[in-house]
């Protein structure tokens, strides 16, 4: 085997892709259904939501921290943006609801960021406590229901399309929403980060070891705060594009999805103790999620037991991943009796 | 005389009320190795912290290289040119060789951006200035200990470092690694780089260094020539104490083997292994890092599994298949790292005392029963003497060799038949390593059997009566106490 090959064996990525194409081809085999231009371009749209979280939660997790504020916040900063806009009877473009969303997520992820980054409080601690404050501000304070009606520009971004792909078999079509672009930024600006900054090299080394980055020169504390202030404004975006393609806002129904977020990302592979992973495995993960989510009906398993499958799925992918760190120390003893001593 | 490159006069530091440091000097010659020495405790570590600008001293003269240091911070005391090899490196397991060796200068340049290309290029510098051999892009968390040494220590030199302060750098390394130290630090300071060695282990500081400084309890003892020490000096300027090197020699010693090991194998550890132990008995087993002598202990305990043998307890065949049947045939094991292996840190010292008699302190209905276990810790703590002003503290404040009491005395109170025990005086300091040695030898005196498995020569030579030496897994030879020294030994060893 050549060493690329073999570095590449030694990842996740490479498994949790199998695993997805092999889901695909079941699919494909039972219902001819999966491959079609339309179903492609559902699961695409159906990421766009799940994939903006996703991204959050994978760099905090990478970060060695936990965030599972996630969907109160999007809910409150997205309820927030609707009613506050309904109210005012705005009439314009999408602009100004992404600014406001954005700046409300930045505030309220700097909430969860000043407590973990600069009291140094543990993350899951802090962030179950936030989820609550947030559920709090918005069913008491804001005084939530459903809101059926969106301001006039919402609607029209979440009704806008890229392409329309249809089934010529069922007849059925779909649409690529515009809201994909912005994921697709969100992922290439993640990406750009975390690879070409100090700031995203920041997160990494804060994940393998905090006290050797302050050592190193990581501002950790600030390192750690605009981590939390980025994840807030993702969230938000989340929560705003979520409400635009629903075209209503249900203040409570993201509520719940961070078990399923945060199970995806540590099925692509990142250690849940944070400092590995990679956005690439993040998004495998978080995509195989989705697919189950959205195509068990398609091999004829009813919807009731999808719950059981993604459940079994997190199971079975957590085992893979620890067979693989059990491989790894293998290796790892079978070379020490080599006695490689390293020459000097 | 030449000019000193570090000068620290009178230097005194308390933290809340404990007076860490009485007016300490240091003085350090450019291009020096310089051995600084002392029990746990004794403010080697709280000076170091201030030369590296983490504590500001209460008061004193600090100079480097001719200019006086006032509240330096760390970034500081880098930029100067001191540099601080931390016992954990300092590393991150999780990122490249690369990342590791570049990541320090990348930041102090206060660069944003991050050029893959750069950091190639400084990390490929950094590992050749001391002929280095690693692939950059190997995660070092897959590194051996002396690989990550290795690459702390190429880090440290990339910032035009003058000195060099390696805290306890020999702890984890095999005897060929240190070796491969030594000779790194010789080629550090024929650039002109001087070293400052903190260490307690006696054949080090003779074998590298020039001069020596020695504290007892934040107080300058002794510093000066390296020739003009020895072993006894150096043990008294350390301790306070006069330490007589008696050889044990063994009371009354039973017939019937208490413990006997017949062909035992562990694929990839060691193969073949028979010995026997009677009542009475030091015996040691000796051998490099990699010999298999951690593996056997483990065996030994029920933590790992052989593949083939047997394991003989007082002549019958027992079935030792996890910690909790060892102790059934009252066989315990102090751990080769007692940190987490040995102890629950954070729990109270009471705690850590009693937990493997636990089942005994049950009352009626296996309700605790307090007052007895109060009673108990009340003895093993008067009888070890471990020194603390109260059990309830976590185990976690107690010194090395206090720590290492705590688990001896913890086995003891299960009247044990076998105590194995896996490097026990490892990161001890020598008063206390004394002291545990004279609590081995009145427990074997008493009847139990000992087994020591230790790569400390001397030890091992002084406490048993008989050694193993075990190499790539195989016994490759047995001594008796009177004919062992350190070069036969070591002769079968490598």
């Amino acid at each position: 085997m050549n060493k690329g090959l073999k570095k590449l064996t030694k990842r996740n990525e490479p498994y949790i892709f199998l695993v997805v194409l092999a889901l695909a081809l079941l699919i494909q085999f039972r219902s001819g259904q999966f491959f079609t231009g339309n179903n492609l371009v559902d699961i695409a749209s159906a990421m766009v939501v799940p994939g903006l979280f996703a991204v959050g939660t994978f760099m905090v997790i990478l970060s060695g921290g936990i965030d599972v504020s996630f969907p109160a916040l999007a809910s409150l900063t997205s309820y927030a943006t609707t009613k506050m806009l309904l109210d005012a009877g705005y009439t314009g473009g999408i602009w100004l609801p992404i600014l406001i969303s954005l700046s409300l997520g930045a505030a309220l992820g700097a909430f969860n960021g000043y407590f973990i980054g600069f009291l140094g409080l543990p993350a899951l601690i802090v962030t179950l406590g936030t989820s609550s404050v947030f559920k709090g501000v918005m069913q008491g304070a804001l005084n939530s229901v459903q809101l059926a009606t969106i301001p006039p520009g919402m609607q029209a971004f979440g009704t806008s399309s890229l392409f329309v792909a249809s089934n010529p078999l069922s007849g059925l079509t779909s649409r690529m929403p515009v809201a994909f672009l912005v994921f697709a930024s969100v992922l290439l600006v993640s990406f750009l980060i975390l690879r070409y900054t100090f700031l995203g090299r920041g997160i990494y080394a804060i994940g393998g070891n905090e006290v050797s980055a302050h050592r190193a020169g990581f501002n950790t504390r600030r390192t750690k705060f605009l981590l939390y202030v980025f994840v807030g404004m993702m969230a938000s975006l989340a929560g705003l594009i979520r409400t635009c393609m629903m075209q209503q806002n249900h203040p409570t129904n993201m509520l719940g999805m961070e078990m399923n977020i945060i199970a995806g990302v540590v099925l692509g592979g990142t250690a849940i103790t944070g400092g590995t992973g990679s956005l690439t495995g993040c998004m495998l993960g978080t995509l195989l999620i989705v697919i189950v989510e959205n195509s068990m009906i398609l091999i004829g398993i009813p919807t009731i037991w999808k719950s059981v499958f993604v459940g079994a799925l997190i199971i079975i992918g957590t085992g893979v991943s620890a067979w693989q760190v059990f491989r790894a120390n293998r290796v790892a003893k079978v070379r020490f009796f080599r006695k490689e001593v390293p020459t000097i | 005389m030449p000019e000193s490159l570090l000068r620290a006069v009178g230097i005194h530091k308390s933290f809340a009320g404990v007076h860490a440091l009485k007016g300490v000097d240091l003085t350090i010659m450019p291009g020096e190795i310089h051995c600084l020495a002392g029990e746990n405790g004794c403010g080697k570590s709280t000076l170091i912290k201030i030369i590296s600008g983490v504590y500001q001293p209460d008061a004193g003269v600090l100079e480097f290289n001719g200019k006086s240091l006032q509240k330096i911070t760390p970034i500081d005391a880098i930029l100067l040119g001191i540099q601080v090899i931390y016992q954990d490196f300092s590393v991150f397991p999780n990122l490249t060789v690369m990342e590791n060796l570049a990541l320090n200068s990348e930041l102090s340049e206060k660069h944003k951006l991050v050029s893959w290309k750069r950091m190639r290029s400084i990390a490929q510098d950094a590992v050749t200035r001391i002929n280095f051999d690693i692939d950059l892009d190997s995660i070092v968390g897959t590194l051996s200990v002396a690989q990550k040494q290795m690459v702390a220590i190429s880090r440290a030199l990339m910032f035009n470092a003058r000195l060099i302060i390696m805290d306890e750098p020999t702890t984890a390394l095999t005897r060929r690694e240190v070796d491969a130290l030594f000779r790194v630090i010789l080629q550090l300071k024929a650039q002109g780089i001087s070293i400052l060695f903190v260490s307690h282990k006696l054949n080090e500081v003779f074998e590298i260094s020039e001069r020596f400084t020695i504290f007892r309890n934040g107080e300058l003892v002794r510093t000066g020539q390296t020739s003009e020490l020895d072993s006894a000096k150096f043990t008294y300027y350390m301790t306070g104490r006069e330490f007589s090197e008696q050889k044990f020699i063994p009371g009354e010693i039973g017939k019937e083997p208490l413990l006997e090991v017949r062909n035992l194998t562990m694929r990839g550890a060691f193969e073949d292994v028979s010995f026997a132990l009677r009542a009475g008995e030091i015996v040691g087993v000796t051998g490099l890092l990699d010999s298999g002598r951690s593996e056997l202990a483990l065996a030994l305990f029920g933590i790992r599994k052989a593949d083939s043998g047997a394991i003989l307890v007082k002549g019958k065949g027992a079935a030792i298949r996890s910690p909790r049947d060892a102790v059934r045939h009252k066989i315990g094991l102090v751990p080769e790292d007692r940190l987490t292996e040995g102890l629950f840190l954070p729990q109270s010292i009471a705690d850590n005392l009693i937990i493997a008699e636990i089942d005994r302190l049950a009352g009626r209905a296996g309700v605790f029963d307090r007052e007895k276990r109060a009673r108990e810790i009340e003895r093993l703590v008067k009888e070890f003497a471990i020194a603390t002003p109260d059990p309830q503290n976590a185990g976690q404040t107690l010194s090395g060799g206090n720590q290492q009491r705590v688990v001896l005395a913890k086995w003891l109170a299960c009247n044990l038949d076998v105590l194995v025990l896996n490097g026990p005086t490892v990161g001890v300091d020598i008063g206390s390593k004394h002291d545990i040695h004279g609590i081995l030898r009145d427990l074997a005196r008493q009847g139990m059997g000992i087994l020591i498995i230790s790569d400390d020569l001397p030890e091992v030579i002084e406490n048993c009566s008989r050694v193993l030496v075990l190499k790539a897994g195989k016994i490759v030879t047995e001594m008796d106490a009177d004919h062992a020294d350190e070069q036969r030994i070591l002769a079968h060893m490598m």
